[in-house]
């Protein structure tokens, strides 16, 4: 370690130290202040036409009569079949490869891979599903297509935050694991995936948060803009929140700006209750698995 | 996890709200397709809810391609009903050609394509066609950035343009009514998807210039002002004209009202709620398509309309070749149904 030599009086480092203080400080509040007012001034845009009557309408040419329920049930549905098919998939592929796969060039490419896919851009997995399961699996313009490709886009970030929450696991207790006499899958099972899951939900959780206010896939593979119905099966045609939004404010009226606001702040409020959920079951699971278990 | 994987279809079906409403048969049961331009789209969506008031169990989906994406998934045999700006291209024929859609072409509402400019701009309150062609042509790209290149009667300051999305139709149709070719235009100027945008950027700069659709103007009428167009021919209406419903009506208000269609394939009127559908949609769109901000056809040209559906006239008027500005919807559909 190299030692190094302050020739300066200690005054001045003193106005240096309070320097940067005030300099973070102040990063911080210019940050939550964007942050506040951006949310401020959503809400109060949209306050006007928040209410009951709002979240149990069907759309309308008549702003003030014009509600979110197909678009909220659809992002909701949306979501909740995305997870199904991308917790599993993600997270066995991250225990695959953090603690099965052979270190040699190939699985040095597919992770490569993996972490190039977490920063394409959203519309290339539109068009990517546009094609896979709309044309070729003949899935039509569903909840089912609108899943999958949303699965698909959020599959690698799920990927990445589940191997660096299973390489947190010590090796300590893999080796202890194996030294009394269990099987590689008995330890990942009951050593290793539990003392990792509350990370592994955190990821997927955050993942899923971007994938509820996503809009440009589900515009490539044609999410419908009037539906006056709730979606009755996994192949039914669907809206979801940012579609609304984005259909309201491009609209000439000033009044159905007041809808995109109100329905943002309803995308929002999904948002931080999903969110308030993932901190919870990450809290109950982290004390059930405590590592002083150990 | 358990929690994730419900996903309970049920959850907000007892709130579905019962309101009933007579006109249209209330037996018929099915899906309609409808997708294509964001232009028309108000109005399919003001036809579906009042359809929906009496059909209940037929189920309709609008979606918003833009004309070309909704031409695409129409000729692909995806939609029922495409709707769409400005009419058919040669390409988008060929491809319903060639996976044998057989469509019907109704035109549905005006819309008046507004030329605006800053309320503070005292100045250019009229234009004529030739000011606006020098104005957008690609050449004035660089070279005509001042106020006073287009008229020297005018200030001498710097012009700041604003127009719609160059993947638009109501790009297509501006630049062809007023340059004389689809899509050629300068290109130093600033452009949006979003006319939202375009009202902001002219109604905060005095010296801009903008267009776009007459909805747009109709509700920002206090902070923008429209530009009366000259088109330099009299027999049209002498002299410079505003746009509005009676100036587009009454075929003044030229080259720049434009009329919106949609497109119905043939197979699908076989559907009885397609058919009724499509019925009431002609029935309505003049009541609706005011309600919404556009402008509603003529009586003539909505009963040519009908006509051409009830005798299940397949085909465009316009051949694959644009707007054919400056002619009247009555006289190219009477022509062809004669």
């Amino acid at each position: 370690m190299s030692l190094v030599v302050e020739k300066r009086p200690l005054l001045s480092r003193k106005w240096a130290e309070q320097l940067f203080y005030g300099a973070a400080v102040l990063a911080l509040v210019v940050a939550l202040m964007v942050l506040v007012t951006l949310l401020l001034d959503i809400f109060i845009d949209g306050s006007s036409r928040l209410g009951w009557d709002f979240l149990t309408g069907y759309p309308s040419r008549f702003p003030e009569k014009a509600g979110v329920l197909p678009a909220l049930t659809g992002s909701f549905c949306l979501i909740l079949l995305t997870a199904l098919f991308a917790f599993p998939i993600g997270i066995a592929a991250a225990i695959y490869l953090e603690e099965y796969a052979p270190q040699n060039r190939l699985t040095r490419i597919i992770e490569l891979n993996i972490a190039n896919l977490a920063g394409v851009p959203s519309i290339i997995y539109g068009l990517l599903g546009l094609q896979l399961f709309i044309r070729f699996f003949g899935f039509g313009r569903s909840l089912l297509a609108g899943a999958m490709t949303m699965a698909l886009l959020i599959l690698p970030v799920i990927i990445i935050t589940a191997r660096e929450s299973l390489r947190t696991v010590p090796r300590s207790l893999r080796e202890a694991s194996i030294a009394l006499g269990a099987t590689k899958w008995q330890t990942i099972r009951h050593h290793v995936v539990p003392v990792a899951f509350p990370g592994i939900l955190t990821g997927c959780i955050l993942a899923t948060s971007r994938a509820i206010g996503e809009t440009a896939p589900l515009i490539t593979i044609g999410a419908l803009t009037y539906v006056a119905f709730l979606p009755d099966s996994i192949f039914s045609p669907f809206t979801a929140l940012p579609i609304q939004s984005f259909n309201w404010i491009s609209r000439p009226q000033t009044a159905f700006h007041a809808n995109a606001a109100a329905a943002i702040t309803v995308l929002l409020v999904v948002l931080l209750a999903m969110n308030a959920f993932a901190i919870w079951l990450r809290g109950r699971l982290e004390k059930k698995y405590k590592l002083s278990r150990l | 996890m358990r929690t994730f994987v419900h996903c309970s279809f049920a959850v907000a079906a007892f709130l579905a709200a019962t309101e009933a409403l007579a006109a249209v048969p209330s037996n018929l049961e099915g899906r309609i397709t409808v997708d294509g331009s964001s232009t028309v789209y108000p109005i399919t969506e003001a036809v579906a809810e009042e359809f929906g008031k009496s059909a209940r169990n037929v189920k309709v989906t609008v979606g918003i391609s833009g004309t070309g994406g909704g031409f695409k998934k129409f000729c692909g045999n995806e939609t029922d009903i495409s709707n769409a700006s400005r009419p058919i291209k040669s390409s988008e024929m060929d491809a319903c050609a060639q996976n044998g859609v057989e469509y019907i072409e109704l035109p549905v509402a005006y819309d008046a394509l507004t030329v605006v400019v800053n309320p503070k701009n005292s100045w250019a309150r009229t234009l004529t066609v030739s000011e606006l062609k020098a104005l957008w042509s690609p050449e004035a790209q660089g070279t005509i950035t001042r106020w006073n290149q287009i008229r020297p009667s005018f200030p001498d300051q710097p012009i700041a343009l604003f127009g719609a999305g160059v993947d638009s139709g109501t790009f297509d149709y501006f630049t062809e009514a007023i340059v004389g070719k689809s899509q050629s235009s300068r290109g130093d100027f600033t452009s949006s998807e979003d006319d939202n945008v375009l009202v902001q950027g002219v109604s905060g700069n005095q010296y801009a210039l903008g267009f776009f659709g007459l909805a747009y103007y109709s509700e920002n009428a206090d902070k923008l002002a429209a530009v009366a167009i000259d088109d330099g021919n009299d027999a049209n209406g002498k002299g410079a004209v505003l746009p509005g419903a009676e100036t587009v009506r009454n075929g003044t208000y030229q080259p720049l009202s434009r009329p919106i269609f949609i497109y119905v394939r043939k197979s699908s009127l076989g559907r009885p709620e397609v058919q009724e559908f499509v019925k009431f949609y002609l029935d309505q769109a003049t009541t609706l398509a005011r309600e919404v901000g556009y402008v509603e056809l003529v009586p003539e040209v909505v009963s040519l309309a009908k006509s051409r559906l009830s005798s299940q006239t397949v085909g465009t008027v316009f051949h694959g070749k644009g707007h054919a500005v400056g002619q009247s919807l009555t006289e190219l559909y009477a022509k062809r149904s004669s």
